[in-house]
């Protein structure tokens, strides 16, 4: 095992696949690979779920997934845990340090006494890297932040064992051998990522997932102001613009991520095709931007008719087309 | 976005940390920047706070016109929902739901007590005397 280094990462969960993986000897790994050789990007709005009282959307693939598949795709070995026995969780934690291995844990955010308050929700699938302990303190690599960081023994039993869903239960996970990596298996793991993507922004049954998802928003979008109330409704919008990232900037974030798997892709496989969707998912991410902007308008309190929220729901429309049509081309390439 | 588009509008994240953005630079190739945030974001925060900020007012009200027990307004201030204490304090969401009626408040013992202080961080007294 080398040193653990810090890396920085437009998402928790991307940022700790790269630094475990990074650490195990897996040097070509970036940000972008791992997200798309995870098959990170997504839509989806759960029917009839609501989150902190609003709809339940994610612009990316379910927790775990990414890294789990990052793994998998370079035979990657695995040890995780998961705990009831809270005592039993922290003991494990420290023998694991102990031993210099750098460990990665899911938590809650809502205690995570680090974190800006105004971002301290009950919010239970961040994830972040242990890599010592220092005393009562421990070395504590957050992706989202530009330095590492330290958390109490109090504080990290508090966010290992955060409650409401997606409960953490002290989970822990981190590599334990890896095999050798060819530039063939990089290749095979892009392949499987792109086509289990395209899988997923595709082929999903029902109207709720995938490209087809983002038109069933606007279709509720078309209707909340008159079955919600303004106040509501424009809640309803911040919610979906928090959601584009947890805590990432820019709207459309993911997308961003996914144009830079695939130009990285393209520099790897030699295809030259795949630059041609980059740009197509490059403009899905600008116009996830423009909806952003327009739905402040909204919640800003500066636009609240009808046809304000119309204008949000087209273009979403427009947005569904474009992933829709990206993906589809990026089906027919051959890698 | 072009890498000299990335917003940097102070909020919240002023002092702590700037976060990486994928964005295209002069050659059309995509690289990593650093963003102080985004004012589009920052204010959907905002908008979610004044929310929350409501909900915690309102609770109070109704705690201090005897509708409703402490445990309901700290509840709101916690941000958590009747589903998230009921985990936290390992009763059941409707036992909970119970513990907001005051008069049965009265009557819980220290025990009961103790576990909702545990969740909000505060002391027992602060429960039985809230002011």
């Amino acid at each position: 095992m080398q040193e653990f280094k810090h890396y920085q990462a437009a998402h928790c969960e991307n940022g700790v696949t790269v630094g475990l993986l990074k650490q195990a000897g897996l040097e070509q790994i970036t940000e972008p690979l791992a997200f798309g050789i995870g098959s990170g990007l997504f839509y989806i709005e759960i029917p009839f779920l609501k989150l902190q009282s609003g709809p339940a959307i994610s612009f990316r693939t379910f927790p775990g997934n990414i890294f789990k598949r990052t793994c998998k795709a370079f035979d990657v070995k695995l040890e995780t845990k998961k705990y009831r026995d809270e005592e039993k969780a922290m003991y494990e934690l420290d023998a694991l340090l102990e031993q210099g291995i750098s460990v990665g844990c899911q938590v809650g955010v809502f205690h995570l006494s680090y974190y800006p308050k105004q971002y301290r929700f009950h919010f239970n699938a961040h994830n972040l890297i242990v890599f010592g302990r220092e005393g009562n303190d421990y070395l504590v690599s957050d992706p989202i932040m530009e330095e590492t960081t330290t958390l109490s023994r109090q504080a990290m039993r508090k966010v290992r064992f955060a409650k409401g869903v997606l409960a953490p239960k002290g989970h822990i996970y981190y590599p334990t051998s890896i095999g050798e990596v060819t530039d063939d298996k990089l290749v095979a793991a892009i392949r499987t990522g792109i086509k289990r993507n395209c899988r997923d922004m595709l082929r999903i049954p029902g109207g709720v997932a995938g490209a087809k998802g983002i038109n069933y928003t606007a279709k509720n979008i078309r209707k909340w102001r008159d079955k919600l109330g303004e106040r509501k409704a424009a809640l309803y919008l911040g919610q979906i613009v928090r959601m584009q990232e947890e805590i990432g900037t820019g709207g459309g974030g993911f997308r961003y991520l996914y144009g830079a798997f695939l130009e990285e892709a393209a520099a790897i496989t030699g295809k030259e095709e795949l630059l041609i969707v980059s740009e197509k998912i490059t403009k899905a991410g600008d116009m996830w931007r423009d909806s952003a902007v327009q739905m402040a308008g909204i919640y800003k309190g500066r636009l609240s008719a009808q046809a304000d929220y119309n204008h949000c729901a087209d273009i979403l429309n427009q947005i569904s087309a474009v992933e829709k049509e990206a993906f589809l081309q990026l089906d027919k390439i051959k890698i | 976005m072009k890498k000299s588009e990335i917003p940097q509008d102070e909020g919240p994240l002023k002092g702590w940390t700037r976060e990486v953005c994928y964005a295209k630079n002069e050659d059309g190739k995509y690289e990593r920047g650093l963003s102080a945030g985004w004012s589009v974001k920052n204010d959907a925060l905002d908008s979610a706070w004044e929310e929350v900020n409501k909900s915690v007012e309102e609770a109070l009200k109704q705690v201090r016109a005897g509708k409703m027990s402490p445990i309901f307004y700290f509840m709101e201030l916690k941000l958590m929902d009747v589903a998230v204490l009921a985990h936290y304090t390992g009763f059941w969401k409707w036992t909970v739901k119970r513990h907001f009626n005051p008069f049965r408040f009265k009557k819980l013992s220290d025990k009961v007590l103790q576990k909702y202080a545990d969740v909000f961080e505060v002391s027992v007294e602060q429960l039985k005397n809230f002011k």
